[in-house]
Protein backbone atom coordinates (compact mmCIF):
# COMPACT_ATOMS: atom_id res chain seq x y z
CA UNK A 1 0.00 0.00 0.00
CA UNK A 2 2.46 2.20 0.69
CA UNK A 3 4.63 1.70 -2.30
CA UNK A 4 1.26 2.58 -4.57
CA UNK A 5 1.01 5.80 -2.43
CA UNK A 6 4.43 6.43 -2.67
CA UNK A 7 4.38 5.36 -6.95
CA UNK A 8 1.42 7.96 -6.69
CA UNK A 9 3.03 10.46 -5.45
CA UNK A 10 5.98 10.93 -7.45
CA UNK A 11 4.44 10.53 -10.71
CA UNK A 12 2.34 13.52 -9.24
CA UNK A 13 5.94 14.95 -8.39
CA UNK A 14 7.06 14.32 -11.94
CA UNK A 15 4.56 15.58 -14.10
CA UNK A 16 4.14 18.70 -12.21
CA UNK A 17 7.56 19.27 -12.65
CA UNK A 18 7.34 18.47 -16.69
CA UNK A 19 4.71 21.30 -16.57
CA UNK A 20 6.89 23.66 -14.95
CA UNK A 21 9.56 23.01 -17.06
CA UNK A 22 7.25 23.51 -20.03
CA UNK A 23 5.66 26.87 -18.88
CA UNK A 24 9.41 27.21 -18.59
CA UNK A 25 10.54 26.87 -22.02
CA UNK A 26 7.41 28.93 -23.20
CA UNK A 27 8.76 32.03 -21.43
CA UNK A 28 12.39 30.93 -22.51
CA UNK A 29 10.89 31.29 -26.14
CA UNK A 30 9.37 34.53 -25.88
CA UNK A 31 12.27 35.88 -24.33
CA UNK A 32 14.50 35.16 -27.15
CA UNK A 33 13.22 38.39 -29.35
CA UNK A 34 14.90 40.65 -26.57
CA UNK A 35 17.83 39.01 -27.01
CA UNK A 36 18.23 39.37 -30.80
CA UNK A 37 18.00 43.25 -29.73
CA UNK A 38 20.81 42.63 -27.38
CA UNK A 39 23.85 40.98 -29.41
CA UNK A 40 26.24 41.94 -26.86
CA UNK A 41 24.42 39.59 -23.83
CA UNK A 42 24.60 36.42 -26.49
CA UNK A 43 28.34 36.77 -27.36
CA UNK A 44 29.30 36.76 -23.89
CA UNK A 45 27.57 33.54 -23.29
CA UNK A 46 28.66 32.33 -26.69
CA UNK A 47 31.98 32.69 -25.34
CA UNK A 48 31.29 31.15 -22.16
CA UNK A 49 29.21 28.41 -23.36
CA UNK A 50 30.57 27.53 -26.66
CA UNK A 51 34.04 28.85 -26.89
CA UNK A 52 35.44 27.41 -23.15
CA UNK A 53 34.17 24.02 -24.28
CA UNK A 54 35.95 24.07 -27.54
CA UNK A 55 39.63 22.57 -25.94
CA UNK A 56 37.59 19.89 -24.32
CA UNK A 57 35.86 19.06 -27.95
CA UNK A 58 38.66 19.17 -29.68
CA UNK A 59 40.90 16.90 -27.42
CA UNK A 60 38.33 14.20 -26.89
CA UNK A 61 36.95 14.38 -30.70
CA UNK A 62 40.90 13.68 -31.52
CA UNK A 63 41.37 10.81 -29.55
CA UNK A 64 37.46 9.01 -30.30
CA UNK A 65 38.96 9.28 -34.18
CA UNK A 66 42.12 7.96 -33.53
CA UNK A 67 40.76 5.01 -31.63
CA UNK A 68 38.29 4.25 -34.32
CA UNK A 69 40.94 4.41 -37.18
CA UNK A 70 42.40 1.94 -34.46
CA UNK A 71 39.78 -0.61 -34.07
CA UNK A 72 38.48 0.09 -37.15
CA UNK A 73 41.82 -0.80 -38.77
CA UNK A 74 42.13 -4.25 -37.34
CA UNK A 75 38.36 -5.16 -38.24
CA UNK A 76 38.51 -3.92 -42.05
CA UNK A 77 42.11 -5.57 -42.30
CA UNK A 78 40.13 -8.81 -41.86
CA UNK A 79 38.38 -8.62 -44.69
CA UNK A 80 41.17 -6.34 -46.69
CA UNK A 81 39.07 -3.47 -46.87
CA UNK A 82 41.50 -1.04 -45.33
CA UNK A 83 40.46 1.24 -47.97
CA UNK A 84 36.96 2.02 -46.46
CA UNK A 85 38.84 3.24 -43.13
CA UNK A 86 37.85 6.59 -44.13
CA UNK A 87 34.13 5.72 -44.46
CA UNK A 88 34.02 3.86 -41.76
CA UNK A 89 35.34 6.51 -39.05
CA UNK A 90 33.84 9.66 -40.94
CA UNK A 91 30.11 7.70 -41.26
CA UNK A 92 30.30 6.74 -37.49
CA UNK A 93 31.43 10.17 -36.05
CA UNK A 94 29.45 12.44 -38.50
CA UNK A 95 25.91 10.05 -37.75
CA UNK A 96 26.69 9.21 -34.08
CA UNK A 97 29.57 9.69 -32.19
CA UNK A 98 29.87 13.26 -33.02
CA UNK A 99 26.24 14.15 -32.35
CA UNK A 100 26.27 12.38 -29.01
CA UNK A 101 29.18 12.17 -27.47
CA UNK A 102 29.82 16.15 -27.97
CA UNK A 103 26.16 16.60 -26.37
CA UNK A 104 27.31 14.65 -23.22
CA UNK A 105 30.84 16.50 -23.14
CA UNK A 106 28.38 19.72 -23.55
CA UNK A 107 26.14 18.57 -20.60
CA UNK A 108 29.32 17.94 -18.09
CA UNK A 109 31.17 21.01 -19.04
CA UNK A 110 28.57 23.46 -19.95
CA UNK A 111 25.21 22.26 -18.38
CA UNK A 112 26.73 21.98 -15.56
CA UNK A 113 27.98 25.09 -15.17
CA UNK A 114 24.91 26.43 -16.47
CA UNK A 115 22.78 25.04 -13.75
CA UNK A 116 25.09 25.92 -11.01
CA UNK A 117 25.72 29.16 -11.62
CA UNK A 118 21.67 29.98 -12.43
CA UNK A 119 21.02 27.56 -9.11
CA UNK A 120 23.50 30.18 -7.22
CA UNK A 121 22.12 33.12 -8.34
CA UNK A 122 18.65 32.22 -6.86
CA UNK A 123 19.96 31.54 -3.76
CA UNK A 124 21.89 34.56 -3.29
CA UNK A 125 18.50 36.38 -4.20
CA UNK A 126 20.03 37.77 -7.60
CA UNK A 127 17.00 36.68 -9.54
CA UNK A 128 14.35 38.16 -7.34
CA UNK A 129 16.72 41.51 -6.96
CA UNK A 130 16.76 41.43 -10.43
CA UNK A 131 12.79 40.92 -10.60
CA UNK A 132 12.50 44.10 -8.09
CA UNK A 133 14.99 46.49 -10.18
CA UNK A 134 12.09 45.50 -12.94
CA UNK A 135 14.25 43.57 -15.16
CA UNK A 136 12.90 40.57 -16.09
CA UNK A 137 15.62 37.47 -14.94
CA UNK A 138 14.19 35.31 -17.84
CA UNK A 139 15.32 37.78 -20.68
CA UNK A 140 18.35 39.11 -19.38
CA UNK A 141 19.46 36.08 -17.97
CA UNK A 142 17.94 32.60 -19.30
CA UNK A 143 16.90 33.10 -22.72
CA UNK A 144 20.96 34.25 -23.69
CA UNK A 145 21.98 31.29 -22.39
CA UNK A 146 19.70 29.13 -23.94
CA UNK A 147 20.15 30.44 -27.37
CA UNK A 148 24.08 30.29 -26.41
CA UNK A 149 23.75 26.38 -26.24
CA UNK A 150 21.13 25.68 -28.60
CA UNK A 151 23.90 27.71 -31.19
CA UNK A 152 26.87 26.23 -30.08
CA UNK A 153 25.79 22.62 -29.92
CA UNK A 154 25.59 21.97 -33.44
CA UNK A 155 29.29 23.93 -34.45
CA UNK A 156 30.73 22.11 -31.57
CA UNK A 157 29.74 18.64 -32.43
CA UNK A 158 30.61 19.51 -36.11
CA UNK A 159 34.06 20.04 -34.57
CA UNK A 160 34.05 17.16 -32.75
CA UNK A 161 33.39 15.52 -36.21
CA UNK A 162 35.65 17.19 -38.36
CA UNK A 163 38.85 16.66 -35.27
CA UNK A 164 37.98 12.71 -34.81
CA UNK A 165 37.98 12.28 -38.77
CA UNK A 166 41.75 14.08 -39.08
CA UNK A 167 42.42 11.58 -35.76
CA UNK A 168 41.22 8.85 -37.79
CA UNK A 169 43.12 10.19 -40.75
CA UNK A 170 46.41 10.66 -38.77
CA UNK A 171 45.94 6.74 -37.29
CA UNK A 172 45.36 5.12 -40.37
CA UNK A 173 47.60 6.50 -43.19
CA UNK A 174 50.71 7.45 -39.88
CA UNK A 175 50.21 5.06 -38.29
CA UNK A 176 48.75 1.67 -39.81
CA UNK A 177 49.09 2.45 -43.82
CA UNK A 178 46.10 3.11 -45.18
CA UNK A 179 46.43 4.75 -48.22
CA UNK A 180 45.85 8.38 -47.96
CA UNK A 181 44.53 8.82 -51.09
CA UNK A 182 41.77 5.97 -50.51
CA UNK A 183 40.92 7.17 -47.10
CA UNK A 184 39.69 10.50 -48.04
CA UNK A 185 38.10 9.87 -51.31
CA UNK A 186 36.37 6.42 -50.29
CA UNK A 187 34.94 8.85 -47.89
CA UNK A 188 33.96 11.78 -49.80
CA UNK A 189 32.19 9.27 -52.21
CA UNK A 190 30.46 7.62 -50.06
CA UNK A 191 29.09 9.87 -47.68
CA UNK A 192 25.67 11.81 -48.35
CA UNK A 193 25.43 15.24 -47.44
CA UNK A 194 22.17 15.03 -47.02
CA UNK A 195 21.26 11.46 -45.20
CA UNK A 196 24.48 11.63 -43.08
CA UNK A 197 26.06 14.94 -42.60
CA UNK A 198 22.44 16.73 -42.07
CA UNK A 199 20.83 14.13 -40.16
CA UNK A 200 23.63 14.48 -37.83
CA UNK A 201 23.25 18.17 -37.83
CA UNK A 202 19.34 17.29 -36.95
CA UNK A 203 20.56 15.36 -33.97
CA UNK A 204 23.16 17.94 -32.56
CA UNK A 205 20.33 21.10 -32.56
CA UNK A 206 17.65 18.68 -30.97
CA UNK A 207 20.22 17.60 -28.44
CA UNK A 208 21.68 21.35 -27.25
CA UNK A 209 17.83 22.10 -27.34
CA UNK A 210 17.25 19.88 -24.98
CA UNK A 211 20.10 20.00 -22.84
CA UNK A 212 20.35 23.76 -22.59
CA UNK A 213 16.53 23.48 -21.62
CA UNK A 214 17.05 20.97 -18.75
CA UNK A 215 20.31 22.82 -17.47
CA UNK A 216 18.55 26.00 -17.40
CA UNK A 217 15.47 24.82 -15.65
CA UNK A 218 17.49 22.80 -13.23
CA UNK A 219 18.83 26.05 -11.78
CA UNK A 220 16.00 27.78 -12.40
CA UNK A 221 14.17 25.01 -10.36
CA UNK A 222 16.85 24.21 -7.69
CA UNK A 223 16.51 24.91 -3.71
CA UNK A 224 17.94 27.57 -2.64
CA UNK A 225 20.62 26.23 -0.57
CA UNK A 226 24.12 24.69 -1.30
CA UNK A 227 22.69 21.25 -0.92
CA UNK A 228 20.03 21.80 -3.69
CA UNK A 229 22.35 23.57 -5.89
CA UNK A 230 24.56 20.14 -5.71
CA UNK A 231 21.83 18.27 -6.47
CA UNK A 232 20.16 20.38 -9.36
CA UNK A 233 23.50 20.05 -11.41
CA UNK A 234 23.77 16.35 -10.66
CA UNK A 235 20.00 15.98 -12.12
CA UNK A 236 21.11 18.02 -15.24
CA UNK A 237 24.00 16.01 -15.67
CA UNK A 238 22.11 12.53 -15.28
CA UNK A 239 19.08 13.86 -16.99
CA UNK A 240 20.55 15.11 -20.09
CA UNK A 241 22.40 11.75 -20.58
CA UNK A 242 19.27 10.05 -19.94
CA UNK A 243 17.34 12.33 -22.70
CA UNK A 244 20.45 12.37 -25.45
CA UNK A 245 20.84 8.98 -25.47
CA UNK A 246 17.08 8.26 -25.43
CA UNK A 247 16.35 10.56 -28.31
CA UNK A 248 19.32 9.65 -30.35
CA UNK A 249 17.51 6.57 -30.38
CA UNK A 250 14.38 7.72 -30.88
CA UNK A 251 16.11 10.26 -33.92
CA UNK A 252 17.90 6.90 -35.34
CA UNK A 253 15.21 5.05 -35.74
CA UNK A 254 13.42 7.89 -37.68
CA UNK A 255 16.38 9.03 -39.60
CA UNK A 256 18.09 5.73 -40.39
CA UNK A 257 15.14 2.90 -40.11
CA UNK A 258 14.18 2.40 -43.37
CA UNK A 259 17.58 0.73 -44.65
CA UNK B 1 -8.88 51.71 15.02
CA UNK B 2 -7.71 55.10 14.90
CA UNK B 3 -4.69 54.92 12.79
CA UNK B 4 -6.24 53.47 9.68
CA UNK B 5 -8.63 56.42 8.47
CA UNK B 6 -8.09 57.01 5.17
CA UNK B 7 -7.54 60.62 4.99
CA UNK B 8 -4.17 59.85 6.44
CA UNK B 9 -0.81 60.47 3.71
CA UNK B 10 0.09 56.60 2.98
CA UNK B 11 2.10 55.70 0.36
CA UNK B 12 1.55 52.35 1.05
CA UNK B 13 -1.24 50.41 2.72
CA UNK B 14 -2.07 46.82 3.29
CA UNK B 15 -6.12 45.33 4.37
CA UNK B 16 -6.98 42.76 5.90
CA UNK B 17 -4.17 40.32 4.51
CA UNK B 18 -3.83 37.23 4.69
CA UNK B 19 -1.18 34.78 4.12
CA UNK B 20 -0.19 31.37 4.34
CA UNK B 21 2.86 28.75 4.07
CA UNK B 22 1.33 25.26 3.83
CA UNK B 23 -0.81 25.06 6.98
CA UNK B 24 1.33 27.71 8.68
CA UNK B 25 -0.38 31.57 8.23
CA UNK B 26 2.27 33.60 8.32
CA UNK B 27 -0.42 36.17 8.32
CA UNK B 28 -3.90 36.52 9.71
CA UNK B 29 -5.72 39.39 8.59
CA UNK B 30 -3.31 41.96 9.33
CA UNK B 31 -3.38 45.83 8.21
CA UNK B 32 -0.52 48.42 8.22
CA UNK B 33 -0.65 52.08 6.65
CA UNK B 34 3.27 53.13 5.67
CA UNK B 35 2.96 57.39 5.76
CA UNK B 36 4.81 59.51 3.19
CA UNK B 37 8.33 60.36 3.52
CA UNK B 38 8.85 58.73 6.57
CA UNK B 39 10.65 55.86 8.36
CA UNK B 40 7.71 52.71 8.96
CA UNK B 41 9.56 49.84 10.93
CA UNK B 42 8.21 46.29 11.18
CA UNK B 43 9.53 44.10 13.55
CA UNK B 44 9.42 41.14 15.17
CA UNK B 45 11.24 37.53 16.21
CA UNK B 46 13.11 35.75 13.17
CA UNK B 47 10.46 33.52 11.45
CA UNK B 48 7.52 35.79 11.90
CA UNK B 49 7.01 36.36 7.62
CA UNK B 50 8.99 40.34 7.34
CA UNK B 51 10.69 39.02 4.60
CA UNK B 52 7.66 37.94 3.14
CA UNK B 53 5.77 41.12 3.56
CA UNK B 54 8.05 42.86 1.45
CA UNK B 55 7.92 40.66 -0.77
CA UNK B 56 4.08 40.91 -0.76
CA UNK B 57 4.13 44.54 -0.83
CA UNK B 58 6.64 44.35 -4.34
CA UNK B 59 4.27 42.13 -5.99
CA UNK B 60 6.30 38.88 -5.92
CA UNK B 61 3.93 36.84 -3.81
CA UNK B 62 0.31 37.03 -3.99
CA UNK B 63 -2.10 37.07 -0.88
CA UNK B 64 -5.08 34.75 -0.01
CA UNK B 65 -7.33 37.65 1.12
CA UNK B 66 -6.60 41.12 1.22
CA UNK B 67 -4.90 44.04 -1.04
CA UNK B 68 -2.16 46.03 -1.10
CA UNK B 69 -2.04 49.35 -2.24
CA UNK B 70 1.07 51.27 -3.27
CA UNK B 71 0.99 54.56 -4.55
CA UNK B 72 -3.15 54.28 -4.90
CA UNK B 73 -2.70 51.43 -7.09
CA UNK B 74 -3.33 47.45 -6.23
CA UNK B 75 -0.33 45.64 -6.51
CA UNK B 76 -1.27 42.51 -7.32
CA UNK B 77 -4.50 43.45 -9.68
CA UNK B 78 -1.37 45.41 -12.30
CA UNK B 79 -0.12 43.95 -15.03
CA UNK B 80 3.01 42.22 -15.67
CA UNK B 81 4.44 45.71 -17.79
CA UNK B 82 2.55 47.90 -15.02
CA UNK B 83 4.14 46.39 -11.92
CA UNK B 84 7.49 46.19 -13.37
CA UNK B 85 6.83 50.15 -13.85
CA UNK B 86 6.05 50.53 -10.62
CA UNK B 87 8.68 48.59 -9.45
CA UNK B 88 10.78 51.10 -11.08
CA UNK B 89 9.54 53.77 -8.38
CA UNK B 90 10.57 50.91 -5.46
CA UNK B 91 13.91 50.36 -4.37
CA UNK B 92 14.74 46.94 -2.45
CA UNK B 93 17.64 46.43 -0.49
CA UNK B 94 18.28 42.73 0.51
CA UNK B 95 19.74 41.38 3.15
CA UNK B 96 22.29 39.57 1.21
CA UNK B 97 22.50 42.58 -1.18
CA UNK B 98 21.71 40.65 -3.98
CA UNK B 99 24.78 42.52 -6.05
CA UNK B 100 25.51 40.60 -9.22
CA UNK B 101 28.60 38.83 -8.56
CA UNK B 102 29.85 39.20 -12.20
CA UNK B 103 30.07 42.66 -12.16
CA UNK B 104 32.35 44.69 -10.89
CA UNK B 105 30.69 47.74 -8.07
CA UNK B 106 29.98 50.62 -10.82
CA UNK B 107 28.70 48.13 -13.33
CA UNK B 108 26.22 46.89 -10.34
CA UNK B 109 25.21 50.53 -9.73
CA UNK B 110 24.75 51.36 -13.22
CA UNK B 111 23.16 48.11 -13.79
CA UNK B 112 19.66 49.49 -13.73
CA UNK B 113 20.13 52.70 -15.11
CA UNK B 114 21.52 50.93 -18.57
CA UNK B 115 18.71 48.68 -18.30
CA UNK B 116 15.60 51.11 -17.93
CA UNK B 117 17.35 53.90 -19.15
CA UNK B 118 19.01 55.11 -22.89
CA UNK B 119 21.28 57.74 -21.27
CA UNK B 120 24.72 58.03 -22.62
CA UNK B 121 27.47 56.60 -20.93
CA UNK B 122 29.27 60.22 -19.80
CA UNK B 123 25.69 60.59 -17.70
CA UNK B 124 25.61 57.25 -16.09
CA UNK B 125 29.46 57.65 -15.30
CA UNK B 126 28.19 60.92 -13.36
CA UNK B 127 25.41 59.27 -11.88
CA UNK B 128 26.69 56.34 -10.97
CA UNK B 129 29.67 58.52 -9.22
CA UNK B 130 27.00 60.30 -7.02
CA UNK B 131 25.30 57.06 -5.98
CA UNK B 132 28.31 55.71 -4.70
CA UNK B 133 29.44 59.24 -2.72
CA UNK B 134 26.14 58.77 -0.78
CA UNK B 135 27.09 55.61 0.56
CA UNK B 136 30.68 56.78 0.55
CA UNK B 137 32.39 54.12 -1.49
CA UNK B 138 33.42 55.86 -4.67
CA UNK B 139 36.26 54.71 -4.35
CA UNK B 140 35.34 51.00 -4.27
CA UNK B 141 34.19 51.60 -7.90
CA UNK B 142 36.06 49.13 -9.50
CA UNK B 143 36.03 46.13 -6.47
CA UNK B 144 34.23 42.69 -7.16
CA UNK B 145 31.24 42.02 -4.57
CA UNK B 146 33.09 39.10 -3.58
CA UNK B 147 35.96 41.61 -2.42
CA UNK B 148 33.47 43.72 -0.40
CA UNK B 149 32.81 43.24 3.44
CA UNK B 150 28.98 42.49 4.36
CA UNK B 151 28.41 46.19 5.43
CA UNK B 152 30.28 47.84 2.32
CA UNK B 153 27.60 45.36 -0.17
CA UNK B 154 24.71 46.32 2.01
CA UNK B 155 25.91 50.37 1.03
CA UNK B 156 26.58 49.51 -2.77
CA UNK B 157 23.04 47.77 -3.26
CA UNK B 158 21.81 50.41 -1.16
CA UNK B 159 23.61 52.78 -3.71
CA UNK B 160 22.00 50.56 -6.79
CA UNK B 161 18.68 50.61 -4.78
CA UNK B 162 19.00 54.79 -5.31
CA UNK B 163 20.38 54.61 -8.92
CA UNK B 164 16.69 55.10 -10.25
CA UNK B 165 15.41 57.72 -7.46
CA UNK B 166 12.62 55.66 -6.37
CA UNK B 167 9.98 56.63 -4.13
CA UNK B 168 10.41 54.41 -1.79
CA UNK B 169 13.26 51.66 -0.39
CA UNK B 170 12.46 48.23 1.37
CA UNK B 171 15.20 47.19 3.68
CA UNK B 172 15.38 43.23 4.77
CA UNK B 173 17.42 42.98 7.64
CA UNK B 174 19.93 45.75 6.86
CA UNK B 175 21.65 45.62 10.13
CA UNK B 176 21.99 41.84 10.56
CA UNK B 177 25.17 40.40 11.27
CA UNK B 178 27.11 44.37 10.77
CA UNK B 179 29.91 45.08 13.31
CA UNK B 180 28.99 47.84 14.95
CA UNK B 181 31.05 50.46 12.92
CA UNK B 182 29.31 49.72 9.90
CA UNK B 183 25.90 49.55 11.66
CA UNK B 184 26.20 52.70 12.83
CA UNK B 185 26.92 54.04 8.91
CA UNK B 186 23.86 52.33 8.23
CA UNK B 187 21.64 53.57 10.55
CA UNK B 188 23.17 57.40 9.84
CA UNK B 189 22.60 56.28 5.93
CA UNK B 190 19.21 55.45 5.88
CA UNK B 191 18.14 58.11 8.00
CA UNK B 192 19.98 60.98 5.82
CA UNK B 193 18.90 59.09 2.48
CA UNK B 194 15.10 59.43 3.86
CA UNK B 195 15.55 62.89 4.61
CA UNK B 196 17.59 64.41 1.70
CA UNK B 197 15.57 62.49 -1.13
CA UNK B 198 12.59 62.75 0.41
CA UNK B 199 11.84 58.79 0.19
CA UNK B 200 9.23 56.82 2.15
CA UNK B 201 10.98 53.65 4.19
CA UNK B 202 10.01 50.21 4.99
CA UNK B 203 12.43 49.00 7.67
CA UNK B 204 12.00 45.06 8.48
CA UNK B 205 14.06 44.30 11.17
CA UNK B 206 14.51 42.53 14.73
CA UNK B 207 17.47 44.83 16.05
CA UNK B 208 15.40 46.75 18.47
CA UNK B 209 17.84 49.37 19.27
CA UNK B 210 18.90 50.22 16.06
CA UNK B 211 15.78 50.28 14.44
CA UNK B 212 13.60 52.30 16.87
CA UNK B 213 17.06 55.00 16.57
CA UNK B 214 15.44 55.53 13.13
CA UNK B 215 11.87 54.59 12.80
CA UNK B 216 8.86 57.36 12.98
CA UNK B 217 6.64 54.47 13.89
CA UNK B 218 6.82 50.93 14.31
CA UNK B 219 4.56 47.56 14.13
CA UNK B 220 5.56 44.41 16.10
CA UNK B 221 4.18 41.18 14.19
CA UNK B 222 4.02 37.90 16.09
CA UNK B 223 2.30 34.96 15.14
CA UNK B 224 0.66 36.68 12.01
CA UNK B 225 -0.89 39.45 14.62
CA UNK B 226 0.14 43.11 14.72
CA UNK B 227 0.73 42.83 18.54
CA UNK B 228 1.71 46.38 19.19
CA UNK B 229 2.17 49.43 17.27
CA UNK B 230 3.45 53.04 17.43
CA UNK B 231 6.23 55.60 18.06
CA UNK B 232 9.29 54.34 19.12
CA UNK B 233 8.69 55.85 22.42
CA UNK B 234 4.55 54.54 22.85
CA UNK B 235 6.25 50.65 22.12
CA UNK B 236 8.97 51.07 24.51
CA UNK B 237 6.17 52.14 27.12
CA UNK B 238 3.37 49.36 25.83
CA UNK B 239 1.45 47.72 28.45
CA UNK B 240 1.49 44.48 25.86
CA UNK B 241 3.58 41.27 27.58
CA UNK B 242 4.31 40.47 24.18
CA UNK B 243 5.80 43.74 23.17
CA UNK B 244 7.46 44.20 26.60
CA UNK B 245 9.71 40.22 25.69
CA UNK B 246 10.82 41.36 22.62
CA UNK B 247 12.08 45.24 23.45
CA UNK B 248 13.65 43.68 26.45
CA UNK B 249 14.78 40.78 24.61
CA UNK B 250 13.80 38.36 27.83
CA UNK B 251 13.99 34.78 26.69
CA UNK B 252 11.11 33.40 28.20
CA UNK B 253 7.89 35.15 28.07
CA UNK B 254 4.80 35.34 25.63
CA UNK B 255 7.09 33.32 23.09
CA UNK B 256 8.31 30.36 24.79
CA UNK B 257 11.81 29.56 24.81
CA UNK B 258 10.97 26.06 23.71
CA UNK B 259 9.46 24.89 20.36
CA UNK B 260 6.50 23.08 20.90
CA UNK B 261 6.67 19.56 21.60
CA UNK B 262 5.21 16.78 24.10
CA UNK B 263 5.87 16.37 27.84
CA UNK B 264 9.31 16.21 28.82
CA UNK B 265 9.23 13.25 30.87
CA UNK B 266 6.76 11.67 28.49
CA UNK B 267 9.17 12.13 25.71
CA UNK B 268 12.25 10.52 27.96
CA UNK B 269 10.48 7.51 28.95
CA UNK B 270 8.86 6.29 26.19
CA UNK B 271 11.37 5.76 23.07
CA UNK B 272 9.74 5.85 20.00
CA UNK B 273 8.65 3.52 17.56
CA UNK B 274 12.18 3.12 14.92
CA UNK B 275 14.38 3.52 17.95
CA UNK B 276 12.96 0.37 19.18
CA UNK B 277 12.83 -1.60 15.64
CA UNK B 278 16.78 -0.81 15.60
CA UNK B 279 17.48 -2.36 18.56
CA UNK B 280 15.31 -5.55 17.25
CA UNK B 281 17.15 -5.19 14.17
CA UNK B 282 20.55 -4.96 15.74
CA UNK B 283 20.07 -8.00 17.81
CA UNK B 284 18.98 -9.46 15.29
CA UNK B 285 21.86 -8.94 13.54
CA UNK B 286 24.39 -9.82 16.29
CA UNK B 287 22.38 -13.50 16.30
CA UNK B 288 22.97 -14.02 12.93
CA UNK B 289 26.68 -12.97 13.77
CA UNK B 290 26.48 -15.74 16.33
CA UNK B 291 25.14 -18.02 14.20
CA UNK B 292 27.82 -17.66 11.52
CA UNK B 293 30.69 -17.86 13.79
Amino acid sequence: MEFFRYLGASTRAGFTKLGRASYFLIEILSGLGSVIVRPRLLLKQLHSVGVLSFLIIVISGLFVGMVLGLQGFYILSRFGAEETLGVMVAASLVRELGPVVAALLFAGRAGSALTAEIGLMKATEQLSGMEMMAIDPIKRIISPRFLAGFLSMPLLAALFSAVGIIGGQLVGSGLLGVDDGAYWSQMQATLDFKHDIINGVVKSVVFGFVTSWIALFEGYDAIPTAEGVSRATTRTVVNSAFSILGLDFILTALMFGEH
Amino acid sequence: MDNFDSTKNSLVSVHNLTFSRGEKKIFDDISLEFERGKITAIMGPSGTGKTTLLKLIGGQLFPEHGNVMVNGRNVHHLKRDELYTLRKRMGMLFQSGALLTDMTVYNNVAFPLREHTKLPESMIRSLVLMKLEAVGLRGARDLMPNELSGGMARRVALARAIALDPMMILYDEPFTGQDPISMGALVLLIKSLNSTLGLTSIIVSHDVHETSAIADYIYVLADGKIVGQGTPQEIQQSSSEWVQQFMKGAADGPVHFHYPAKEYMDDLLHSEKPLFSRIRLSDERSEKRKRYS
